[in-house]
């Protein structure tokens, strides 16, 4: 059995060693060069942003102390009274938690069937005209790109504080992410459908309606849940600049140093979240599953 | 070429009665649905009290300001050097906080990963931290940080650092744990201790995958990072909502632009780098 190993001349095994001596070298002149350009670009941005360690270092003992100084003081001999103390303005943090999810709820649904509409212009599969696919897609970058405080800050100014200008917002936002995604999807999807459409003699709407939608409608819910998800973290944030929703009372209670009342209004928005968040993933497991069993 | 023989509608109904038969039950589901949708926006309307007669008032003061906007001028050379130092301290904050962030998040999502410590107690703890951090938005750890560090992008970046190591907790966690764990077998079954399977058998599966993870958070921070400076944490947001706020629609047109090319220059850079780790086909 021995023999059925065959040996390689010296010559020939030396040349293969100096092979994967050769590519082992290569591979870690690439990672040195990685890692001097990783080092340089951290100087470099470091030196922008204006990093002091030094400062971090002298003031760090503040980040934790601030999270003491928010935690509530609370014994067990007065737990409940302590609790209540804590949660002194709960009916009016959770009615405006409500409005930040209804803002949520109203932008993501507007944000969702304006995507709906523009991400079958942005599919190549269905329009033939370039130009149409090119400048619905730079509209719903532009949507995407400019981040939603920005609009609100605008629409502010243009609708007046409340809640208005904070769903315009969403909604806008959302017409960019949930387009770009929509679309994303009716451009993977089984063309045999819209030619059987087209070929009986479907009008444009006739092969989206029959043609399409049947085929990608799980999972434009399924993105829009997850969008919904997003946007209810990103609407507890809108009340910063007078959009309504919880944000506005948290930005008040941190600038005037409110300690208790912030941990209160922070707990409150983790919990809705984590809940969101829950409820939102159950339902789109439920949803895709059902498109599982049926494919 | 004569006529199809079933080419006849009431024909093919006919022929086929139950595909033509209305599906009362299905058709009554979707439309509860829809009309739960609607009721619900129609509530929350009427519950935020959505003025929606304002809506064409502030349409048309939005349309001033679109034409004020054009052409966009940043008002002088001074100023757009301003700008553009601002913007570089976008992407600071933006790529500091996004390495920061991976850095630490590395050894914590270990800890969280089923495959990697056994021990359940450690494993809820850190996911449910990793979740409490992740509930907080990079807004509000700015707000934070602007009174630890003061105002400027260093608090920025370490607002980003903050909500990046929630996000890649999970992320990294995740992505540990779907990974193929025959690599670790085989280094423990030649001897090697947990700890080189880990490095010898886990790491070199996951670090492309955790790599196009991280550059991904990078094109995303750097429109949160636009943002930041709202509350006061530097950055080109900073300027935004100042020449917002006394109406210098020119210039906020010229920022809108140069955030947009930016972004849009991050993600061709990012996305090719991502293709160039992990090949094309592993993205999709």
């Amino acid at each position: 059995m021995r023999a059925a190993v065959p040996e390689f001349p010296q010559a020939r095994l030396q040349e293969l060693a100096d092979h994967y001596a050769g590519a082992v070298a290569a591979k870690r002149r690439r990672m040195w060069v990685g890692s001097a350009l990783l080092v340089i670009a951290t100087l470099a941005a470091g030196w922008m942003g204006n990093v002091d360690l030094w400062k971090l270092s002298e003031n760090f003992w503040r980040f934790p102390a601030y999270f003491v100084s928010i935690a509530p003081s609370l014994s067990f001999s007065s737990a409940w009274a302590d609790l209540a103390e804590w949660f002194w303005g709960l009916q009016r943090w959770l009615r405006l938690l409500g409005d930040t999810l209804l803002i949520a709820y109203v932008g993501t649904l507007a944000g969702a069937i304006s995507g709906f509409v523009l991400c079958f212009l942005a599919s190549a599969n269905l329009v033939r005209s370039r130009t149409i696919v090119f400048v619905t897609r730079r509209l719903l970058e532009f949507c995407r790109t400019v981040p939603e405080i920005v609009f609100a800050l605008v629409f502010v100014l243009a609708f007046g504080l409340g809640s208005l200008p904070g769903v315009l917002a969403i909604a806008i936002h959302t017409t960019g992410a949930l387009g770009k995604q929509f679309a994303e999807v009716v451009e993977n999807i089984d063309s045999k459908p819209i030619e059987g459409v087209a070929a009986s003699g479907g009008s444009w709407v006739q092969i989206v309606r029959f043609g399409a939608v049947p085929q990608v409608l799980s999972n434009f819910a399924s993105y829009a849940l997850l969008r919904f998800e997003i946007n209810v973290r990103g609407a507890a944030v809108m009340g910063f600049v007078g959009a309504g929703g919880i944000g506005q009372d948290l930005i008040e209670a941190v600038r005037k140093f409110y300690y208790t009342d912030v941990s209160a209004i922070l707990l409150l928005i983790i919990v809705t979240v984590m809940m969101i968040d829950f409820v939102t993933e159950r339902v789109r497991h439920h949803i895709l599953g059902l498109e599982g069993a049926r494919a | 070429m004569s006529p199809l023989r079933f080419a006849n509608p009431a024909t093919i109904a006919e022929r086929y009665p139950e595909l033509f038969q209305p599906d009362w039950w299905r058709r009554s589901k979707i439309m509860a649905g829809l009309g739960a949708a609607l009721g619900l926006l129609v509530f929350g309307i009427i519950q935020l009290e959505i003025p929606l007669h304002r809506l064409s008032d502030g349409m048309l003061r939005l349309g001033g300001f679109l034409r004020l906007m054009v052409p966009p001028d940043a008002g002088s050379w001074a100023q757009a050097v301003i700008y553009l130092h601002a913007l570089g301290e976008t992407l600071s904050i933006a790529f500091l906080g996004t390495l920061g962030g991976a850095v630490l998040a590395l050894p914590v999502s270990l800890l969280a990963a089923r495959n990697v410590v056994a021990n359940r107690i450690v494993h809820f703890l850190a996911r449910r931290s990793l979740d409490t951090i992740r509930g907080v938005d990079t807004l509000i750890w700015a707000l934070i940080w602007v009174g630890v560090v003061g105002l400027g992008p260093f608090a920025g970046i370490l607002a980003v650092i903050c909500s990046d190591f929630g996000s890649f907790g999970k992320l990294f966690s995740e992505a540990i744990e779907a990974a193929d764990k025959k690599p670790v077998e085989g280094i423990q079954s030649a001897g090697g201790n947990h700890f080189h399977g880990v490095r010898f058998g886990l790491l070199p599966q996951v670090i492309p995958i955790l790599l196009s993870q991280v550059l991904y958070y990078f094109e995303s921070n750097t429109r949160s990072a636009t943002i930041i400076g709202i509350v006061g944490a530097g950055g080109i947001g900073l300027q935004l909502a100042e020449q917002i706020r006394v109406l210098e629609w020119q210039r906020v047109s010229f920022l809108i632009l140069l955030i947009l090319i930016t972004v849009s220059a991050i993600d061709w850079i990012s996305s090719k780098l991502r293709f160039a780790i992990i090949g094309r086909r592993a993205v999709a």
